[in-house]
């Protein structure tokens, strides 16, 4: 039977942890068929069937699939899950949203956020933040699954045809009703697949402090990411933050300024490849997760760092 | 209006957790247990909804063991009017949880039902949206802040993109992120008020529902460790280690 994956997009472009996921369920089975609800979304559905390990689109054009609700997607959805062995998406705010909601109305136990597929009803996924793994056996008909995007390498966006079939839309709900989004725009790679995350926590003690983040992060060509604190004080918004109830990230450099590393800080961002921490309590937890640690004040030690970025002469990008 | 908040107990937050040798499970005997932090924002804004006004009843729900009556007790204590312990041992999945739930809220008839929006435990985050399936409710989950109109709630929720707004028709369901609200502290008066507040207890078994979890847990494991790091004297050797060791930059 085949894998049945849900498309994040916004009638336009793809959000990127689709490929994460699609790559995901070709783990699974290699007959990953991708669902697209949308609304004038054709662009989307047709870039989906360039993607190498797409078998077929299902796409599903429809005005009440302009906004996402989980009670659009879920009565579609659950209408046509009895051809499919897998119901997949990605563990982003997208699909935590979406899964649980389609699972209980198929009499299904859901595995969360999986990070490595070790058979078609065998799951590697975190639990306590990321302190420990379980490895876990789903024994239900239909598996419904959501993928960590950051755990699997983006499937590759080209060369492929699939066939792509256009379906009926399911039932518009009465429910709910979308009223606006309030997105940050930012010309920043984004926070999710960023090479290098600069973040920075409560030690930046203000808003007006984080342009000097801002500063190295533009040097670096970086995301910005952020602790809860730093959230929570109202220095940064709150798609910066990264951890356990924030975003996973898995950067090939992460630079932790000013955050202390809670555990629960630690769970989204401890799987970065190089972790830097600057810090001035030289106790601070962060440091023992950190690969170069600089005990330092932070107000001295981030435009030094920013002037001796600026002697180099290249950065890689 | 009456609203239901649903409440877990759960090993303290500021815990480092340790795995048991024969990878059956985290080691809970002896350590500190918690209300789920998001579990007690979702109180708090029961609360505030009727201190202003706009709600009449608060009913505090926790499904677990004989144990897990001390976190429905801390709901009482914070403003919850009354209690309820559905008994279940095990891993109770958040399948059964929601079934479990769709009973309560069958009987009681809650207009709201709000909860936290994961537990820190499993990291799950499926129990409320579960529960709206099941009741075919509406949902907001993730939410930073509610207001209350006259037949709907009009939510606002924190996404990956930044924020987003929903209007829901009562009855819903609400799980609540960290930002909601500021958890309140317990008074000592209301504490010893709580202990005199009623605690229904009901049997998982006795409602119908089957609790036997369909997900097999082969085991449980450490993380792989991260290799020592080391510490950098200054800015200079930092920016120099990352260009020609690390060779990240």
């Amino acid at each position: 039977m085949s894998v049945l994956l849900i498309a994040e997009h916004n009638n336009k472009d793809i959000k990127p942890f689709t490929f994460n996921a699609i790559s995901a369920a070709s783990k699974i089975n290699e007959d990953v068929h991708v669902l697209v609800l949308g609304s004038n979304s054709d662009s989307v559905a047709k870039s989906i069937s360039e993607v190498p390990n797409v078998k077929k689109v299902i796409h599903i054009n429809n005005e009440i699939y302009e906004n996402y609700l989980a009670e659009n997607y879920t009565s579609v959805i659950t209408k046509l899950s009895s051809s499919y062995s897998h119901i997949i998406c990605s563990a982003n705010t997208f699909g935590k949203n979406l899964m649980p909601r389609i699972a209980a109305l198929l009499d299904v136990s859901q595995v969360s956020d999986i990070i490595k597929v070790i058979s078609e009803d065998t799951f590697l996924r975190p639990i306590y933040a990321g302190n420990a793994f379980a490895t876990v056996k789903s024994n239900d008909k239909i598996k419904c699954v959501t993928v960590r995007p950051t755990s699997f390498d983006p499937a590759p966006t080209s060369g492929g045809s699939a066939e792509i079939q256009n379906g009926d839309p399911g039932d518009a709900t009465q429910l709910s009703k979308f009223v606006k989004k309030e997105e940050i725009k930012s010309d920043r790679p984004e926070l999710g697949t960023a090479r290098i995350v600069v973040s920075g926590g409560r030690g930046m003690q203000s808003g007006e402090n984080f342009k000097l983040i801002t500063a190295v992060a533009d040097k670096l060509n970086a995301a910005i990411g952020a602790s809860r604190a730093a959230v929570d004080a109202g220095y940064i918004t709150n798609d910066h933050q990264v951890g356990q109830t924030g975003k996973v990230v898995v950067p090939d450099l992460y630079i932790a300024i000013g955050i202390s590393g809670a555990i629960q800080h630690l769970a989204g961002m401890k799987e970065s490849k190089v972790i830097v921490a600057i810090n001035k309590d030289g106790e601070a937890p962060i440091f023992s997760v950190a690969d170069y640690g600089l005990e330092a004040d932070l107000f001295d030690a981030l435009p030094k760092f920013l002037e001796e970025l600026n002697k180099l002469n290249t950065i890689q990008k | 209006m009456k609203i239901l908040v649903a409440v877990k107990r759960v090993i303290d937050y500021n815990v480092q957790i340790r795995v048991k040798e024969d990878g059956s499970g985290v080691v809970t005997d002896n350590v500190k247990m918690s209300t789920n932090p998001p579990d007690d924002n979702a109180i708090e804004e029961a609360v505030k909804i009727k201190e202003a006004g706009k709600a009449s009843e608060i009913i505090a729900i926790s499904v677990g063991d004989e144990k897990a009556q001390e976190t429905v007790r801390k709901a009482l204590a914070v403003g919850a009017d009354k209690g309820i312990l559905v008994k279940a041992d095990g891993i109770i999945e958040p399948l059964a949880v929601s079934k479990i739930l769709k009973k309560i809220v069958e009987k009681e008839k809650p207009d709201l039902v709000f909860m936290g929006k994961q537990a820190i435990d499993d990291d799950c985050n499926q129990t409320g949206q579960m529960l709206a399936a099941l009741l075919n409710w509406p949902q907001a989950t993730f939410a930073s802040k509610i207001e209350v109109k006259e037949k709907s709630l009009e939510v606002t929720r924190e996404i990956d993109e930044g924020l987003e707004t929903l209007e829901v028709n009562i009855p819903a369901i609400v799980t609540c992120d960290l930002r909601l609200n500021e958890p309140r502290y317990a008074s000592l008066p209301n504490i010893m008020k709580a202990k005199k507040k009623p605690i229904e207890q009901i049997n998982a078994s006795d409602l119908g529902v089957d609790t036997k979890p369909r997900i097999e847990q082969i085991k449980v494991e450490e993380p792989p460790k991260r290799k020592a790091g080391i510490k950098v004297a200054s800015v200079e050797e930092l920016v120099h280690k990352l260009k020609n060791e690390a060779k990240v930059i």
